[in-house]
């Protein structure tokens, strides 16, 4: 069936191998791009919220005909403990604009879209196929891969590995390790259906206007971790997500989690009489920038959560992914304009070009901030949100306590838990790490 | 009531989609008489419930349910406990919504 040999194979057909697989067809460039799914999105799973921006980039005139939700025009930040949240809600008008710069989007679908365009700018991709092993030369150089589909090797000049966060492929080959379990996060998922109206109402919304609820608190049982609430057409996306290594030392289940997060006062209300429809999971990079590998070698480049390119700060994933296989794919293009051959020397320009976006960027900036949630994550997932529900409570409700009496007591339960060189040694170090 | 037994995991993987690859598990659990901390995690931190304890007291794994999350994977192969790969191209669990 496929006897030639092909420029480019890419391997997955996520958000940074359909941006990889797209940039290197429009460019003339014959591309194979294998996914292992029926359909490219099958295996995908997403909150999900979807940056314009680094779309505008491969597909300017996308709000033609992409499958997209809502466009974002409130964020909500709730810290939660058992009974209450204590919320920083952010609404603006400015949001209602021609071209929106945030949307929910439901994965699968979106994926479906994003692979029609990579055929329409010629790649040829091959759905239901896992690649199963790299193939390389005597000289250790990646040529190609072998998939299940058929005997023997496809060969190309170069592989994009855009296969997403177990990259099973790169870690089999020993380009780089295998996520460790306090670098990853696992994430349960449902969705939940409800008619348009109702969805409008529970959130104040008209129209295509959308919303995002993200939660930090009791829900994660003193896990590092987030629960999130996304507001589609017709349909709720609904979940939490902890370090992987904080369930195996707490031994609490994700569905528990799920489960508690849903049933929470504040949370029930949003998703009542609703019907799911699915139930997925998923594991998400959180190393952050020290947990980057090696991005490229003789023959191949690595792309997206493959690469652990992922903001957990900013609960940022996409757009990295989408960003990563752009430049990827334009720093091959130069490559071979120039008739060089796809060395690791070429290759590393994939690296200087990334080192220059934000991709690299932003890591860099919070590059300590995961192992400070990881370490600290008792105080700030369980111990803070309590004290902040109590002190809120104590200011809130007028029962006759003189205020001086009433500030007191919020500050001594605070100086009670962590202490003051805690408090201040806290504040410290999330500054730190933010700058 | 305790959360985690009233959670019914079975009934979350009724709506989803599989295409299961009926004999060919693409999970094996290393033969074992006493099951490693590591595998025992497995039995509440898979999202499927893939794993459960036979009354050999010993931890089986069945992938029909698996949605592939690779959690399994991070915690038990390092230790040789368990052999991971992906299922053949076109089977496992068929997102609808992702
Ligand atoms: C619950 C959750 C919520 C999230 N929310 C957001 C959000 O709101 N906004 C945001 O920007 N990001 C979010 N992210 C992160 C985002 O989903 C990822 O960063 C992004 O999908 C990464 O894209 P990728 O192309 O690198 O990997 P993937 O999208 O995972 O794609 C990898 C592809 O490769 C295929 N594949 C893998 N191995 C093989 C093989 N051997 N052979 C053939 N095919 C293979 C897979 O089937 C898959 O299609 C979220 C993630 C999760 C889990
Ligand atoms: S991959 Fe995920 S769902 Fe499948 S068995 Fe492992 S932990 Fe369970």
């Amino acid at each position: 069936m496929i006897e030639e040999k092909f420029d480019a194979i890419v391997v997955g057909a996520g958000m940074s191998g359909n941006a990889a697989a797209l940039t290197m067809a429009k460019r003339g460039m014959k591309v194979l791009q294998l996914e292992r799914g029926e359909y490219a999105g099958s295996k995908n799973v997403q909150g999900a919220i979807l940056y314009a921006d680094m779309l505008e980039k491969l597909i300017p005139d996308f709000r033609d005909d992409a499958p997209l939700e809502r466009h974002l025009v409130e964020q909500r930040f709730w810290i939660m403990d058992d009974r209450s949240h204590f919320g920083v809600h952010y609404r603006s008008e400015d949001f209602n604009e021609e071209r929106p710069n945030r949307y929910t989007i439901i994965r699968a679908q979106f994926d479906k879209w994003f692979s029609s365009k990579v055929r329409e700018a010629g790649a040829t991709v091959l759905c239901e196929t896992t690649v199963t092993e790299l193939a390389r030369d005597a000289h250790g150089k990646v040529i190609g891969v072998r998939t299940d589909r058929r005997e023997g090797e496809i060969h190309a000049d170069v592989v994009v590995l855009a296969e997403g966060v177990n990259g099973l492929l790169g870690t089999r080959a020993r380009l780089r390790e295998r996520p460790k379990p306090d670098k990853v996060a696992l994430a349960v998922k449902e969705m939940h259906f409800l008619p348009r109206e109702t969805i409008e109402a529970h959130f104040n919304l008209k129209g295509d206007e959308g919303l995002v609820v993200e939660a930090a608190g009791t829900i994660s049982r003193g896990m590092t971790g987030m629960g999130f609430i996304y507001a589609n057409k017709e349909c709720i996306s609904i979940g939490i997500g902890c370090i992987v290594a904080d369930f195996q030392r707490t031994g609490e289940t994700p569905y528990g989690l799920l489960d508690r997060f849903k049933r929470h006062p504040s949370v029930a209300p949003l998703i009542e009489g609703s019907e799911v429809k699915e139930y997925s999971a998923h594991l998400i990079p959180e190393g952050g920038y020290k947990a980057i590998p090696q991005l490229y070698g003789d023959g191949w480049v690595v792309v997206g959560d493959a690469a652990q390119l992922n903001n957990a700060i900013h609960r940022e994933g996409s757009n990295l992914a989408m960003t990563s296989g752009r430049i990827a794919a334009e720093a091959i293009v130069q490559v071979k304009s120039h008739r060089q051959p796809m060395t690791a020397a070429n290759l590393s320009v994939y690296k200087k070009m990334l080192d220059d976006s934000f991709v690299i960027k932003d890591l860099k900036k919070h590059k300590d901030m995961p192992m400070l949630m990881h370490t600290n994550s008792q105080n700030f997932f369980l111990t803070y949100p309590q004290l902040v529900s109590r002190a809120m409570q104590n200011y809130v409700r007028v029962d006759g306590t003189p205020k001086a009496e009433k500030e007191k007591v919020t500050l001594k339960s605070f100086v009670n838990a962590r202490s003051w060189t805690g408090l201040f040694g806290d504040a410290f170090r999330i500054a730190r790490a933010w700058r | 009531m305790n959360v985690e037994t009233s959670v019914r995991v079975e009934d979350k993987l009724f709506y989803n989609r599989y295409l299961v690859d009926v004999g060919r598990p693409h999970i094996k659990v290393r033969a074992h008489t006493k099951p490693s901390p590591q595998l025992l995690a497995l039995l509440k931190v898979c999202p499927a419930r893939c794993y459960e304890l036979n009354d050999k007291g010993q931890v089986d794994v069945t992938v029909d349910g698996c949605i592939e999350c690779g959690t399994c994977r991070v915690i038990g192969e390092p230790t040789g406990d368990i052999e991971w790969s992906y299922p053949r191209g076109g089977y496992g669990v068929l997102f609808k919504f992702g």
